[in-house]
């Protein structure tokens, strides 16, 4: 449905984005991950045909972005970072004025518009100024305006900023329901909220990707070893050591001095089963014990905050990449 | 709807909304007012003057007395007003960052920057109806020729079209409002004194060139019932102008 090949986005002397390349299938959701200043928007941006690109190819639904700009707008709903809302408008004036810009009139745009304010709750405000609105309606406001015209693709940049939890909860259940009809392509940097709604993640840092995954796929592929959380209710003095003696456990941390320990073991191999029957034959008192994955927040920090080598390649599950992400960060 | 109808339904609204298309309007109504007021109060003392000479009832030409004077003081009042009119229409979408919003949308930039001048044409087409009550009125008192006044009323229709589209263009260049006011009265300023140069250059090819291209020597003409095919070329031709770089204005926005 999308694909972006080897785009390079250049403002003057500097470069936003570099040799960019991914592709979206239909009905898929894709988190573009980043910090602030990454190139989300950028990308976005071209994919929205409000700026062409210095170099590479986008299309979005067999269209290119330059060659057909129309015809993309036409398959996209774009919600910008900002809303794109005028204040003095009423939520309903508002609407009928970007179904128009759409083509719509009549029967069919009343049709829609009841459509999208219903799904977006907004018929309280519905003859309400934008001016007057909160926040959060505002964002459903943005959001009516990118569903309108029911666009096979959706790109929304940062969905859920400034807005409450309750809020986020809503906007993120909308996308999903939105998910089974549509292809999305979302920004955040927000990580749990990738982790929620995405089949897939492109993490891009300084203008560049440096991996693209689903969310379990990338926390297995930086994992070194299996983590594992122990917690007991009486441990003895040298219950440390005595736990290292147990076959297959590579390490074992106690970083808070409290009667849980972080045990590490060899990948691919399952010790939780040994080890309880340890603990309990020992008389510790088993409280809890469990597996701990790697949160996409750690996978996050890694890529984007890491070494030179890890940033200027995309990752690929190679042993090189792996000792390179393992070793301690740099200063 | 077209897309072109669609914009300028909405810049109405927004127009109508917002404060600033009411106190233009009746700043600019009661200018005019007091224009054609004062032009009726001189062309009275003028009369009571040749009556005292003559003896007997004069003729005053109330063309000449009244509606070219209050023609030519409108169309200062026109340069300082309807920048005011203009200097939102690009500046406010990029300043509250509604313009990227238009550019995604699937239209034309042609229709953008028609829908937005036409928008404000309406608006100040409007005014000028308002206008009208002052010819109306005077023409139950007393007689006149309403062929100029007509020819009048046009040329005050292509000046403020030109001073609209220069509006259109200094605000597309800006994401400050009164950056874009104050843009279109300089440009405005500039084109009127053009007029001044070209008289001070004489009857040469440079001087009736540039004299050519001020605004004031074509509208001048239309004031005194002329209406030649080469002023509204002139006007027509200086409109297309400024909302062609208006165009290129903000398609080059996207390659920035």
């Amino acid at each position: 449905m999308i694909h972006v090949q080897h785009v390079t986005k250049r403002y003057g002397d500097h470069t936003a984005i570099s040799d960019v390349s991914f592709s979206v299938e239909k009905g898929e959701v894709l988190a573009f991950l980043g910090p602030n200043g990454a190139g989300k928007t950028t990308t976005m941006r071209i994919l929205t045909c409000f700026m062409p690109a210095t170099e590479g190819q986008a299309t979005v639904a067999g269209f290119d972005c330059l060659e057909q700009p129309n015809d993309v707008k036409r398959h996209i709903g774009y919600l910008p970072e900002t809303p794109p809302v005028y204040q003095e408008l009423t939520v309903h004036e508002y609407l009928t004025f970007v179904g128009r810009l759409r083509g719509l009139a009549g029967a069919g745009l009343s049709q829609r518009m009841d459509r999208v304010i219903d799904r977006l709750s907004l018929g309280p405000v519905r003859a309400r100024l934008i001016a007057n609105l909160s926040r959060g309606y505002r964002q459903r406001v943005g959001l009516a305006q990118a569903l309108l015209h029911d666009p096979p693709v959706l790109i929304l940049d940062e969905p859920t900023v400034g807005l409450d939890p309750k809020q986020i909860i809503e906007i993120r259940q909308l996308i999903k329901d939105l998910s089974h009809s549509h292809t999305i392509i979302l920004s955040t940097h927000i990580l749990p909220e990738a982790t929620a709604i995405c089949q897939r993640v492109v993490i891009i840092n300084g203008g560049r990707i440096v991996a693209e995954d689903t969310p379990e796929q990338l926390s297995a592929r930086l994992r070194r070893s299996e983590k594992l959380s122990l917690t007991v209710k009486s441990p003895p003095g040298d219950w440390l050591s005595q736990l290292r003696q147990v076959d297959g456990v590579l390490a074992v941390s106690n970083p808070e001095g409290q009667p849980t320990v972080l045990v590490e073991t060899e990948l691919g191999r399952d010790i939780r089963e040994d080890l309880a029957r340890y603990v309990v034959t020992h008389g510790w008192g088993l409280l809890e014990l469990k597996t701990v994955s790697m949160t996409l927040e750690d996978v996050f920090l890694r890529l984007t905050q890491h070494e030179e080598g890890v940033a200027s390649e995309p990752v690929t599950p190679s042993a090189d990449s792996d000792t390179a992400l393992t070793s301690p960060p740099q200063p | 709807m077209t897309p072109v109808q669609a914009i300028i339904a909405k810049e109405l609204r927004s127009a109508f909304v917002s404060p600033v298309v009411y106190v233009v309007g009746c700043v600019f109504l009661l200018i005019f007012g007091v224009l054609a007021h004062l032009a009726v109060q001189s062309a009275s003392m003028q009369a009571v003057r040749m009556m005292q000479l003559q003896g007997g009832m004069a003729q005053v030409n109330l063309n000449d007395l009244v509606f070219r004077p209050t023609f030519y003081s409108i169309a200062i009042v026109l340069l300082l007003s309807l920048p005011l009119l203009t200097m939102r229409l690009f500046a406010e979408e990029r300043k509250l960052r509604t313009f990227e919003f238009l550019m995604t949308a699937p239209i034309r930039v042609n229709d953008m920057v028609l829908g937005k001048f036409l928008s404000v044409f309406v608006i100040y087409l409007g005014l000028l109806v308002l206008t009208g009550f002052v010819p109306l009125i005077m023409s139950m008192f007393s007689s006149f020729d309403w062929n100029p006044v007509l020819t009048g009323y046009l040329g005050l229709i292509l000046l403020g079209g030109l001073f609209l589209a220069a509006g259109v263009f200094a605000s597309s260049l800006t994401e400050n409002q009164i950056v874009a006011a104050f843009l279109s009265f300089g440009l405005l300023l500039v084109f009127w004194l053009l007029g001044a140069v070209g008289t001070l250059m004489g009857d040469t090819g440079p001087g009736n060139f540039i004299g050519y291209l001020s605004f004031i020597e074509h509208y001048d003409r239309l004031v005194r019932g002329l209406v030649d095919t080469k002023d509204l070329i002139y006007f027509v031709s200086g409109i297309s102008l400024m909302l062609f770089l208006a165009h290129r204005v903000v398609e080059s926005q996207r390659w920035k």
